[in-house]
């Protein structure tokens, strides 16, 4: 879409341009200004759009993000779904509480999950260091990453709640939608940030898909994801208070009881996920890198 | 297939590349260290506008470690490094954009074919050259469309190389840019770099090869154990120029040695395979003297030859010493 209405643009250029003084040069240029000539934002849509497409192209990303939690919905709402939970004081069928609970995983498996994988595949080979060996700045490729996160994130969030409505007549009131799209906004943003953390840490692709799954996993079960939290003991329960899952589902959660914004989502679950997300990104910026493990000599 | 575009390129480009000879890397006393391991010990280079300068070494000498320094990856312990007038540890992104680097090892952007990948890098720099047009240049027009991950690893360098000149760089540092290729791929490498010289770039080349060292290089620098051992043109690299010539052959079974004429046979030294080898500093008149030796008695020196020490030679004495 983008390239079509870029290329109509330049077709219309074309048409306008006068056959002016001819300029000879040695070096031919591209036609049209660049990404980098026209500020720091067509930049940062630059990089989104071409992350976006890696990502959209890349079969693990898309079956991880997408179909993973699709599938998962359908066996969870199949197997459970007659049963019913409570959330919020609220008793609900347990094909209710499924939808927020694969939400927050879908989220956490974009967000984190396909970024760490991805970002140390992409630093292992190299393609890091080649991309900052260019004028574009650091927040750039990082801001482009993200903003490409958001993207993916929104579009399997659309989809998962379409199906929910579509096929489990699991419906989410108008507020509660703008709600649920608030927490996952500061969830994929939090995410993202562990997510490059933690691939600060890890030196190889092989090595980030264990890593991602140890710390993704028990976490699901513990969290409200997959299991009501109203069926925990209460030492799982603090332990799943300390870690950033459960407050994102949390949040989730409240939304598809409620149908007022207010009461939709949780403010000490979104201050907990951005305090998670500025320790996070404070951790990356010390212990990033662009290089990859162990070549220097 | 590239060479004519390059050729045309050059044509275009003209013979004058502005500012020739200043220097556009000038390192004094550089020192890195990491821990208690000094990775460099000190050294100077300087490289000239539009030359292409080859930097050698073994592995673990420090290659990679100044390379990275003068790219702005890593910072220097010690010494003073300039590139195109900055330090490239605090240089701007505009400085970035008026340089181009071929990595040792860099993957292709995974999902992206080649002409995305060459659209993705021209998006970062203020004025890119025409993507489809360098493309061109490095042969790559036919794979235009391909996905960068389904590329051979000669197409994939080409690829790297067209990421790296998208820029429009005036210096451009070439890590190992032939390593794993095939003597076809290489040699069509070669041309492509011979090209960029043309186009006024000044290159950086470090390298294995000690064939792709004289073929390219107008300057060589080895560095050894974190210090330049010897730097020269190809051909007086290490004193290579004033080493004695040998003139090797061999004789039929029924001819002696001693039947050599006296000053020759003095000097002859016989390797175990039976060639017979002759140091010279006078080749002319020592080929005068064996040649009508051997037209007078009716005798065919089979294997004449006449050699200088091959730069791998030179190479292989010098960074053995350390």
């Amino acid at each position: 879409m983008y390239f079509l209405i870029k290329r109509l643009i330049r077709m219309w250029q074309a048409r306008q341009a006068q056959p002016a003084t001819v300029e000879f040069s040695g070096t031919p240029r591209e036609d049209g200004r660049s990404a980098a000539s026209r500020g720091p934002l067509a930049l940062l849509l630059h990089e989104a759009l071409y992350d976006l497409k890696i990502s959209a192209r890349s079969p693990r990303a898309r079956f991880m993000g997408f179909f993973f939690p699709i599938v998962l919905l359908v066996v969870f709402t199949g197997v459970f779904g007659s049963g019913h939970t409570v959330v919020d004081h609220v008793r609900v069928a347990l094909k209710v509480f499924y939808v927020p609970g694969i939400l927050a995983m879908s989220i956490v498996v974009n967000a984190y999950a396909s970024l760490v994988i991805l970002v140390s595949g992409l630093r292992e080979r190299g393609v890091l260091k080649r991309r900052r060996a260019t004028p574009v700045p650091a927040v750039v490729l990082i801001g482009g990453q993200a903003l490409s996160t958001v993207v993916t994130t929104a579009v399997s969030a659309a989809i998962l709640l379409l199906i929910a409505k579509l096929a489990y007549g699991v419906g989410i009131a108008g507020p509660a939608i703008l709600a649920i799209a608030c927490t996952a906004l500061v969830g994929t943003f939090a995410f993202a940030c562990i997510g490059y953390a933690v691939s600060g840490m890890i030196g190889s692709q092989d090595a980030a898909q264990p890593i991602v799954q140890m710390t993704m996993l028990p976490l699901w079960f513990i969290s409200g994801v997959f299991i009501p939290v109203a069926s925990l003991s209460r030492g799982l329960k603090d332990v799943a208070a300390v870690f950033p899952v459960q407050h994102l589902a949390n949040s989730l959660h409240m939304a598809s009881v409620h149908s007022s914004f207010g009461a939709s989502i949780s403010g000490t679950d979104i201050i907990v996920l951005a305090i998670w997300a500025a320790g996070a990104a404070a951790f990356a910026a010390w212990r990033f890198s662009w290089l990859p493990a162990g070549v220097s000599a | 297939m590239f060479t004519n575009s390059l050729d045309a390129a050059v044509a275009a480009a003209g013979q004058s590349a502005p500012g020739a000879g200043e220097a556009v890397i000038r390192v004094r006393g550089l020192q890195k260290r990491y821990g208690d391991h000094e990775a460099v010990r000190g050294i100077d280079l300087e490289v000239r506008r539009g030359e292409i300068f080859a930097f050698l070494g073994p592995n673990g000498a420090g290659k990679t470690t100044t390379v990275e320094i003068l790219e702005g990856f890593r910072q220097a312990s010690g010494g003073s490094v300039e590139v195109l007038g900055r330090d490239p540890w605090q240089a701007p992104g505009s400085w970035r954009a008026r340089l181009g680097i071929v990595l040792q090892e860099s993957g292709a952007e995974p999902g992206l074919n080649v002409r995305e990948c060459v659209a993705l890098y021209a998006g970062y720099y203020p004025a890119p050259r025409n993507i489809d047009e360098t493309i061109a240049l490095v042969g790559l027009a036919e794979q235009s469309g391909e996905r960068a991950t389904s590329l051979s690893g000669g197409q994939r360098r080409r690829l790297d190389v067209a990421l790296a000149l998208i820029g429009d760089p005036e210096l451009i540092f070439l890590d190992e840019p032939t390593t794993g290729f095939d003597p076809s791929a290489r040699r069509a490498a070669w041309e492509v770099v011979a090209g960029l010289r043309d186009l006024g770039k000044t290159i950086f080349l470090t390298t294995h090869y000690m064939e792709e060292a004289e073929r390219l290089a107008d300057r060589i620098a080895v560095i050894a154990a974190g210090q330049i051992v010897a730097e020269g043109t190809p051909q007086t690299l290490g004193g290579r120029q004033l080493e004695a010539a040998q003139i090797s052959f061999r004789l039929p079974a029924s001819t002696a040695t001693r039947e050599l004429p006296p000053e020759l046979d003095e000097r002859l030294q016989t390797d175990p395979d039976g060639d017979l080898r002759l140091p010279s500093t006078l080749v002319t008149a020592d080929l005068h003297v064996l040649t009508g030796w051997a037209l007078e008695r009716g005798i065919e020196l089979d294997d004449l030859e006449v050699s200088r020490p091959t730069l791998e030679d030179v190479y292989l004495q010098l960074t053995s010493e350390e």
